[in-house]
């Protein structure tokens, strides 16, 4: 905040518009980036699925907590996997969670 | 001859000033010595014919110098104030229905066989006429506005460019008002080089003076009088060129007490 906001806060005067483009721009790119991916929620719930088939393979995953999604930062798309394990396939439990990062442009 | 640019300068968005950039950076650049050509590649709506004051001498296009009606030399408009100079004027609107990427990349070897700098102003929409453009080109100056939909349109731009091996992209702010900028009226030249990500070639200030050299179809870089977009011109070509010189400040000029205070008022309090 500047002091211009400042003062027109307390005179209850509108911020500067700047500021609402600049936020209205960057919410607005961030929408178009991820169209631009052309990743559609169809494709993400069956990538979503795929990765999980290919987990369970290995360690025992909790399915209720699983979230996969898409964020976007600068100029790159991400695809955040979180995937609680509840234990590995030998027996032994671990609560830990896996991160999976894979960039996409 | 030295490695030949090919550039391509592109907006997304209409209106924001490829053309006009398109033409003063030509004859600035021909000015400097380099031979320089400018392809109108806007086929739909042609205007940089206009804006070089060359549109009485055209007799051939970039279309009969495809279908062999003419050889290049032919069809290239040269600009009598400025010998280093030539256009290639855009064919007529009915090319865009068999026109192919391959067609443009044609003309754009052509040219960059006998010009050191080959500037293709680009149509605006990212449409068939961008991608024959795009595929023509090796460089890109991305132009926009500092405002929301010319920014948003740049962004897709830059996307496109990003997967088609075009480098490097730079960008260039056009229409800046220095006053409402200091009063955050106007995004930064720092929101739109950060939410765009590319680096800034430089910025041109709002000027009167665009308007009346566009009247007259003689670009502001021809004048000797320096108007202050002209100077912003005459400084993205000399940073175009490769020269160490610092884009343009646009509160360089302004010391008054008057924009002291603004300075004040922008101060970070928290």
């Amino acid at each position: 905040m500047t002091l211009r906001d400042l003062i027109n806060k307390l005179l209850g005067r509108e911020t500067a518009s700047a500021n609402t483009a600049r936020e209205r721009l960057q919410l607005v790119l961030a929408h178009d980036r991820v169209d631009m991916s052309s990743l559609s929620t169809d494709l993400l719930d069956k990538m979503r699925k795929e990765i999980l088939d290919v987990v369970a393979k290995y360690v025992e995953i909790d399915f209720d907590e699983v979230a996969v999604s898409l964020e976007t930062e600068d100029r790159m798309t991400a695809l955040v996997a979180n995937l609680p394990i509840k234990r590995t396939i030998s027996g032994e439990i671990q609560f830990k969670n896996i991160e999976k990062k894979n960039k996409t442009k | 001859m030295k490695s030949n640019r090919t550039i391509l300068i592109c907006s997304g968005k209409g209106g924001v000033g490829k053309t006009t950039l398109t033409a003063n950076l030509g004859i600035a650049l021909a000015n400097s010595g380099s031979s320089t050509a400018v392809l109108d590649a806007d086929f739909g709506l042609r205007n940089l014919d206009l804006l070089l004051g060359l549109e009485n001498r055209i007799i051939y296009t970039a279309q009969d110098v495809l279908d062999n009606n003419c050889r290049l030399d032919q069809a290239l408009v040269r600009h009598k104030q400025e010998p280093n100079l030539a256009l290639l004027p855009a064919g007529d609107p009915r090319m865009l229905d068999w026109m192919k990427p391959d067609d443009m990349k044609k003309i754009s070897n052509l040219l960059s066989e006998k010009f050191e700098y080959v500037l293709i102003d680009c149509p605006a929409g990212v449409e068939d006429g961008f991608k024959n453009a795009l595929a023509a080109s090796r460089e890109a100056i991305v132009v926009t506005n500092p405002e929301l939909s010319a920014v948003r349109d740049a962004d897709r731009v830059v996307g496109i460019l990003n997967t088609c091996d075009i480098d490097p992209i730079q960008l260039v702010v056009n229409r800046v008002r220095p006053t409402m900028m200091a009063n955050q009226e106007m995004l930064s030249i720092e929101d739109v080089t950060s939410i765009l990500s590319l680096p800034l070639l430089g910025i041109v200030l709002e000027d009167q003076q665009v308007i009346i050299s566009t009247n007259r179809g003689e670009p502001l870089t021809l004048s000797s009088k320096k108007s202050p977009a002209s100077k912003c011109y005459l400084n993205v070509s000399q940073r175009l060129r490769g020269e160490d010189v610092p884009v343009i400040d646009p509160n360089k000029a302004k010391k008054s007490l008057k924009d002291k205070f603004i300075k004040l008022m922008q101060t970070k309090i928290f």
